[in-house]
């Protein structure tokens, strides 16, 4: 109730869908008009620093075990359905670097439909559980020392190069605009190269599906 | 506002949206009951309470008391939790719907009519649909029945198919409004109403007609429910469901209706604002300011969903090679079109 009359009290100026109009109380306009961020310059405080990085923990920690799991298990729909947790989480990762136009496309490209074709060929297959193996000693003898040899290299490279950078966990949203306006403008000639390199493959798909097509036509 | 009190108020405000939801649910499924019925030249449930408007009650505490049979060969741990990804998914995706005038506001800025104002609030919808898809997949695979298998790779590739020619047909719209933010895309066509929503006035009825054909498939309700086609597939994905994981896979269903719904009336039909615009003055009364937009909203999506049962009631459903045929022979590439056209008149502009 006390609400309600605070509302009112604020409200009888005169509310109006245009921007125009009588003035409105400064937390209205603050609040119904956002800044591009989309976040209020106020809010941020040292408890949203906290509550990033308790998020960051969280879904870091969520991407590790859905990796490590994706390995261990023998089942492959249970290997898929980790993946899935492994993209998703990432894209909460993006989100909290300020990426969220990343973070919505590779939920909807990754996990929602690269996977869901993961998922419908491991269906359609009926795959069933992977059989146990010990492995031979070959590669046993020798994968373990390549794959330390191979994460040694690189973490060399790495270091060469300039160290690890840091990634803050900031307020700013990179909006779509921005984006957009980056990849549109200064790297066009690159995006465009892209989508052309997907349409080959695309083509390809098609030519090779076509090809078997019509073998199967002249057989008859 | 602290914390604390923005985490008060939006679980108060989640509470009461998935309690309407939940109702919303229920008596969708009433009124596709009814209308059906009528259309079928019957009375569809009548018996308990006036007009049989207690029977989604009954109905509930029917599926709440059923026994829960679990079958000997499925995979258990998949087969428990499609379910709930499919539920889960289609609950979710309301809390980024405006359903109001976003400018009733509480004290710290507090909007009432909507979960989260989110910049990219229709890549969240779009992405959190995608995922539901699993709940489908997930569960037809875990059965380890062949109709339950038949009916979730139909739902999955279905699924995958339309998903395309339902982004598509949105590019339009978002390229008018120029956001993805579903609050300013309503915002964009509230200046004159019926005259500025996208559907008119922005020329978008294409648009409309490819994302209605593309939800009807996404919802799996016909003409396009060949995923759970009776005839041939007994109930499809859901066939080895009892009891309240069937009802939750039924619930998703028509959680998911009511978001298409709900996206669509915010997309093509000016969301909450009132089909006249400015013809009749903004009402100064808080109480009125806050209540007609929320009628408006209710009735647009009222009608959309009257369309869908009416649809259901007198299309035959189609052949699994028209469905493929029309999504990507006929949808996609006018999809395409739609966007062309749309870009070069902006353009033009």
């Amino acid at each position: 109730m006390l609400l309600a009359r605070h509302c009112d009290a604020e409200c009888s100026q005169g509310l109006s869908y245009n921007q125009e109009g009588p003035p409105k109380p400064k937390w209205i306009v603050s609040w119904a008009f956002p800044k591009p961020a989309g976040r209020c310059a106020r809010h941020s405080s040292v408890s949203d620093e906290m509550m990033h990085l308790i998020l960051f923990i969280v879904f870091a920690g969520l991407c590790l075990a859905g990796a490590i799991n994706l390995l261990l298990q023998s089942h492959p729909i249970n290997s898929a359905l980790s993946l899935i947790v492994v993209m998703t989480s990432l894209a909460v990762l993006y989100l909290l670097l300020g990426a969220e136009f990343l973070a919505a496309a590779q939920v909807i490209v990754y996990a929602g439909a690269i996977m869901v074709l993961f998922t419908l060929v491991v269906m359609l297959l009926n795959a069933g559980r992977e059989e146990r193996t010990l492995g031979s000693t070959v590669a046993r003898t020798i994968g373990f020392p390549a794959v330390a040899a191979i994460f040694s290299v690189i973490a060399i490279m790495i270091l060469r190069a300039g160290g690890l950078g840091t990634a803050g966990l900031h307020q700013g949203v990179t909006s779509t605009e921005e984006l957009s306006r980056v990849l549109f403008h200064q790297l066009l000639l690159p995006f465009e190269v892209t989508s052309i390199l997907i349409l080959i493959a695309i083509l390809g798909a098609v030519a090779l599906a076509r090809h078997e097509d019509g073998e199967k036509a002249a057989g008859e | 506002m602290t914390i604390l009190q923005f985490f008060i108020w939006s679980l108060l405000k989640v509470l009461v949206v998935t309690l309407v939801l939940l109702l919303g649910v229920a008596y969708t499924v009433l009124l596709e009951r009814k209308l059906v019925g009528r259309i079928q030249n019957r009375w569809g449930p009548s018996r308990v309470g006036p007009f049989g408007l207690l029977q989604p009650l009954v109905d509930a505490g029917k599926l709440f008391l059923k026994e829960d049979i679990i079958p000997t060969a499925v995979y258990r741990p998949i087969y428990l939790l499609a379910p709930v990804i499919a539920l889960g998914s289609a609950l979710v995706s309301i809390a980024v719907v405006p359903f109001g005038a976003p400018n009733v506001t509480g004290p710290g800025g507090f909007r009432f009519f909507q979960i989260s104002d989110v910049n990219i609030g229709l890549l969240v919808i779009l992405g959190i649909t995608s995922i539901g898809v699993y709940g489908v997949a997930l569960s037809g695979w875990s059965s380890n029945n062949k109709y339950s298998l038949l009916g979730s790779l139909r739902s999955s590739a279905q699924l995958i198919s339309y998903e395309l020619a339902l982004g598509l047909s949105l590019v339009g719209v978002v390229m008018r409004a120029g956001s993805l933010n579903l609050r300013v895309i309503v915002e964009s066509q509230a200046s004159k109403g019926i005259a500025t929503w996208n559907i008119f006035g922005g020329f978008q009825f294409v648009a409309f007609f490819i994302y209605l054909m593309a939800a009807y498939a996404e919802t799996n309700r016909s003409p396009f429910d060949l995923p759970e086609a009776e005839s041939e597939l007994t109930a499809g994905y859901h066939t080895e469901y009892s009891s309240m994981k069937f009802a939750m896979f039924f619930m998703a269903e028509y959680a998911n209706m009511i978001t298409v719904g709900c996206v669509a009336t915010l997309l093509f039909l000016g969301g909450w604002t009132s089909p006249l615009g400015d013809l009749i003055p903004q009402p100064q009364n808080l109480f009125a300011h806050a209540f007609f937009p929320i009628l408006w909203f209710a009735l647009k999506v009222f009608a959309f969903l009257f369309l869908y049962v009416w649809v259901r009631g007198t299309l035959p459903r189609f052949r699994y090679d028209q469905l493929m045929n029309f999504g990507w022979r006929f949808l996609m590439p006018l999809a395409i079109l739609n966007i062309v056209a749309t870009s070069l008149w902006l353009a033009y502009r």
